[in-house]
């Protein structure tokens, strides 16, 4: 019997365990797939709880139910992987002995990484939402609020879901207008990039909708530390901005046991081959998802794309043939900009998000870089998406792993 | 050739990294406002090279901190506003690609 080890059974792990239980021949193949927590957490969903859109029983379901029958199950931390000796060390010290592991490990945030960050007003008046703790705390706080100063701050790069943050200062915008308190609510988006978002074309549309909706824009801000006497944050020159409520998105890490291991770069994402998806040091171990160190977006749907190319290369190196499919960085992006709104970003590894329609060209139904009710509803139903059909890792129709230029417009930042 | 003449890319570094001599970091630094280069900035500068040529991208923050001894709070006071940015741009390298 050989054993394929997949590690973590968030997105990317179960999608990769429900693809290959239908490919593997299951009398000379043991699946096993490993993770510390019972629980699936749709983590999209976090972004809607402080806002009243989504509650718990919205985004929580127990991890188990996506696993396809006859997979090994094991609800464990992981102590070591033993990369030159094929195995993994579980928590209580047994050892699993793999032919192929596939890392799945994911980011978490590590705000202990920012002094001053997770110390006195931790959970009183700076949250992150991030996490479901983190976003159930800011629910509960923003019930209280009745105006101040919000500062939405990003640490450092590279964060899960990038557009996320703008997602948060779009959501706080329309929910204090909703609650007629928006003249008494500054919200100031301080980024340590030189806009609003990383890629130019859409850096430029986002940056001017925060100017529409009035929120503050500082760029170029590195967080050094938190002063949580005087409520404010601290850049590395020496810059402050004050806060009522700090929004933090936190440094964010790979897991601890890739860093364990040996396995990780400085912030123990795992060295990853951009396009076949194989470690860059061991030919048997594969990563996808939010613990590579690639330069894509580190997303739920970039995982998804990803599945379909480890697949495909999984089963060529099995068969000890050359590895062909090559993943083209593909990420697509739903993002909420309030008022019921959305806007949809589809990009890859050399191509930035760019306006158009998606995925029909001319006729969509969904508008890329541009701000539709439509898109906003395909927000809404990606959530059913994600637990009926990418968990289970099925196809979307019509959708591809690689990205496609059918439907955009090549244009300039400066056209817009 | 003086670095005005030098091809550039869409953020401004140089197209050609091969391209690069000592004196260019000098005049990349005037254009970022950096009038003097000290052993420190030397010590950065010369480390983004290093392993942008071994690596074929630029190091990140972290990288440069753990490689080069200089800490962050020393590496925002050489390199104001965005040491590795600006850093990349000085060494001849492109904008580190680390964030999407």
């Amino acid at each position: 019997m050989k054993n394929l080890i997949i590690l973590g059974a968030g997105t990317a792990g179960t999608i990769m365990a429900n693809k290959l239980n239908g490919l593997l021949d299951r009398n000379k193949w043991r699946i096993t797939i490993i993770d510390q927590s019972k629980e699936h957490y749709y983590q999209p969903g976090f972004l809607f709880i402080p806002f009243g859109i989504y509650q718990k029983k919205h985004v929580v379901k127990p991890a188990h139910k996506f696993f396809p029958a006859g997979i090994n199950a094991i609800n464990s931390s992981v102590k070591l992987i033993e990369a030159e000796k094929n195995r993994i060390l579980l928590e209580n010290d047994s050892v699993l002995q793999y032919d192929f592991l596939i890392i799945a490990t994911g980011a978490r945030i590590a705000p202990e990484q920012t002094e001053g960050l997770k110390e006195s007003l931790w959970y009183k008046e700076i949250f992150d939402f991030y996490t479901l703790d983190g976003a159930l705390h800011l629910t509960e706080y923003f019930k209280k609020w009745r105006g101040g100063r919000i500062v939405i701050n990003i640490a450092e790069m590279p964060i899960k879901c990038p557009v996320a943050p703008l997602e948060f200062a779009f959501l706080a915008d329309w929910y204090f207008t909703k609650k007629g308190i928006r003249d008494k609510t500054d919200i100031h988006f301080v980024t340590p990039l030189s806009g609003a978002f990383t890629k130019p074309i859409a850096s430029k549309a986002f940056g001017n909708l925060l100017d529409k909706k009035n929120i503050k824009l500082t760029t170029d801000f590195s967080i050094g530390r938190v002063d949580n006497q005087e409520k404010k944050i601290i850049s590395w020159e020496e810059q402050e901005i004050p806060f009522d409520v700090l929004i933090t998105i936190p440094t964010n890490m790979g897991d601890d046991v890739i860093g364990r291991s040996g396995l990780g770069d400085e912030l123990n994402f795992v060295p990853t081959d951009r396009h076949t998806l194989c470690s860059e040091k061991f030919n048997n171990i594969f990563v996808l998802g939010d613990a590579t160190n690639l330069p894509s977006s580190k997303a739920g749907s970039v995982a998804h794309f990803q599945a379909e190319i480890l697949t495909e290369n999984l089963i060529d190196a099995i068969g000890q043939r050359p590895m062909k499919a090559k993943f083209d960085g593909h990420a697509n992006c739903y993002i909420e900009s309030g008022f019921g709104k959305g806007f949809l970003i589809d990009f890859n590894y050399d191509t930035e998000p760019l306006p158009g329609k998606f995925p029909l060209p001319a006729v969509g139904p969904f508008s890329l870089l541009e701000e539709t009710k439509m898109n906003h509803y395909g927000k809404m139903m990606f959530r059913w998406i994600y637990w009926n059909i990418l968990l289970k890792g099925y196809r979307i129709p019509i959708i591809e792993s690689h990205m496609s230029m059918a439907g955009k417009k090549k244009k300039t930042a400066l056209e817009l | 050739m003086t670095t005005k003449d030098l091809a550039r890319d869409a953020d401004g570094h140089l197209a050609n990294y091969k391209e690069w001599t000592e004196e260019t970091a000098k005049e990349l630094a005037a254009e970022e406002g950096i009038e003097t280069l000290t052993d420190r900035h030397w010590k950065v500068i010369n480390l983004m090279r290093k392993e942008f040529i071994e690596k074929g991208d630029a190091p990140s923050i972290r990288r440069l901190t753990k490689e080069s001894g200089v800490d962050t709070k020393e590496l925002y006071s050489l390199f104001p506003k965005g040491p590795a940015k600006k850093a990349a741009k000085i060494a001849g390298i492109p904008k580190p690609t680390g964030c999407v």
